[in-house]
């Protein structure tokens, strides 16, 4: 069984555009990569999931329950995160998450304790006293507290430093291992490779491709800039080179394809720098408009 | 019951200062009674000058300041107000704050449907309503019986007058939700509960002058008129069943608009 099952999904903020005809599966036990930049339709795809929002048309199911007839029967079994945290000011970290518990049916309290000493949260403090990032932490532990079946995460390391970002992937991963199914939304390639089965990416509010990691990450570009001296466009013209640009006396472009073979080609020379990175999200996507 | 708390908790210090300022209002009006009650006949006297327009306006026409009920009713006016006030605070803060501070999200992303939280929320805004009537009603008693002096009163017509509050105040209460729930964002209270109740207040201010009665129809200053209630120890009850009919139909509304509502997303 599909744990989300999301079918010819479209919706409509008035005229603007929220996401169209979207479909796509995510198997029970995945981790399930969800990318695309900033205004692609993930959190109008979450937001459907937890009918927050209603569809302009098509539909979306999880646990094989349609998302609005069954939504807080399937709510009692999702925990969620959003991208920006918003919580009752003036109430205390401690009594937020003991009314956040009191809504599930399980008893929470020893989970929400374990949770909030693994991301040191200081429960006693006000809501309003916290930073971004401890706001943050309380959403985490908010989200998890319950053990839920499903986890929705929406951009869920921004404002967390990388130790906790750290926990926290080491967290999520737990919670999958427990048999939690993860739909992991984000705009930072690096982290849902790092977690993640599948991928769906997302732009302008349509899925572009469904794909495994290992498959992405095998096509996947590579984005080489070399600085050298007596450098042309025909000593780069081997396969697998795109988009050769000069700038500054320096080479920028992409490859794809064996890379022992650009660096025995790029040791013959006498380099003065060498940088070889991930391209960003936007030149992968760049990629697939070609 | 765990959303009523919170709502109850979060609503609480607004319900105590609204009562306790009513509570108040209407001992430093009784404190002044005895003196307006002994000069009575040089005010009524000094009001039969006034244009009757003016007086119309601010709904003193008929009374007079030397009995109990009279003065009553014209500082009841003043309590009205801010009743009225007061209800429609609730009722456009009701599901519009939480999407303004975008605790929305939270907590429509908890295993409750919107009926529930819906009517959760109501009772609790209801409870804090209540208990302002009661101080009202407490605080009506005792102060009019500490100032009257010798002067007698119908403690029935005083409760009728008094029983008058629960509907006046669900009127803006539910009003004030529908409206809430038709327009997109409520960015702010204030603005919207004080266009309402001044609004309706000004619309029967309009309609005591220029003896309009299609103005009467529409606000519940006229459909609870303190005046007409002492003066005819009744409410008009066909001008109340037009306040019942406006809480009914707001209330089903606001029901079905929330159930269908898109909540704002945080941008």
């Amino acid at each position: 069984m599909s744990v989300i099952e999301v079918n010819k999904l479209t919706k409509y903020y008035g005229k603007s555009r929220g996401i169209l005809d979207v479909s796509f599966k995510v198997e029970e036990g995945e981790i399930f990569g969800f990318i695309g930049p900033n205004g692609a339709g993930k959190s109008t795809t979450i937001r459907l999931l937890l009918s927050l929002i209603y569809p302009s048309s098509g539909s979306a199911a999880v646990f094989g329950k349609d998302c609005i007839q069954f939504g807080p029967e399937i709510r009692q079994e999702i925990g969620y995160l959003p991208s920006e945290v918003f919580y009752y000011e003036g109430m205390k970290v401690l009594d937020l998450l003991k009314y956040s518990g009191s809504f599930y049916k399980k008893d929470t309290t020893k989970r929400m304790y374990e949770l909030a000493e693994i991301m040191e949260l200081d429960l006693k403090r006000r809501i309003d006293d916290l930073s971004y990032g401890n706001k943050k932490k309380v959403g985490i532990v908010q989200g998890l507290l319950h053990q839920p079946r499903l986890l929705l995460l929406d951009e869920p390391t921004s404002g967390l430093d990388p130790l906790m970002q750290r926990k926290f992937f080491d967290l999520v991963q737990e919670e999958n291992k427990r048999g939690a199914t993860v739909f992991f939304s984000s705009h930072i390639l690096g982290e849902v490779q790092k977690l993640c089965s599948r991928v769906a990416i997302i732009k302008d509010g349509s899925i572009i491709e469904v794909q495994d990691i290992a498959t992405l990450r095998k096509d996947n570009y590579k984005k080489i800039s070399v600085t050298a001296e007596g450098l042309d466009e025909k000593y780069f013209a081997i396969d697998g080179v795109s988009n050769l640009q000069k700038e500054n006396g320096s080479f920028n472009f992409f490859y794809k394809g064996n890379i022992n073979t650009l660096t025995r080609l790029i040791s013959q020379k006498d380099m003065a720098d060498v940088t070889i990175e991930e391209p960003t999200l936007e030149e992968i996507f760049m990629h697939y408009y070609e | 019951m765990n959303i009523y708390l919170h709502e109850f908790k979060a609503n609480f210090k607004s319900v105590i200062t609204w009562s306790l300022s009513l509570a108040a209002l209407i001992l430093l009006f009784m404190t002044m009674f005895s003196a307006f009650a002994q000069d009575a006949e040089v005010l009524n006297q000094a009001m039969a000058n006034f244009p009757p327009e003016l007086l119309a306006a601010f709904g003193i026409s008929n009374v007079d300041f030397s009995t109990v009920l009279g003065f009553f009713s014209f500082i009841f006016f003043f309590c009205q107000l801010c009743l009225a006030i007061q209800a429609s605070n609730y009722g456009f803060g009701l599901v519009s704050v939480e999407e303004r501070d975008l605790t929305a999200e939270f907590l429509l992303a908890k295993p409750i449907s919107r009926t529930r939280i819906m009517t959760s929320k109501f009772l609790a805004a209801l409870t804090g309503l209540v208990i302002t009537n009661a101080v009202v009603w407490a605080s009506s008693f005792a102060f009019i019986n500490a100032f009257r002096g010798e002067r007698p009163y119908d403690a029935g017509t005083l409760s009728l007058l008094l029983a008058s509050i629960l509907l006046f105040q669900l009127f803006f209460f539910t009003v004030g939700i529908l409206i809430s729930l038709l327009v997109k964002r409520v960015r702010s209270v204030t603005p919207y509960s004080m266009g309402l109740s001044f609004g309706m207040y000004v619309l029967s201010a309009f309609s005591g002058m220029l003896g309009d009665v299609k103005l009467e129809l529409i606000t519940p200053f006229k459909h609870f008129d303190p005046n007409y209630i002492v003066l005819n120890d009744a409410f008009d009850m066909s001008k109340v069943w037009i306040s019942v009919a406006a809480i009914v139909v707001s209330v089903a509304g606001s029901y079905y608009l929330y159930q269908k509502r898109n909540i704002p997303a945080p941008v």
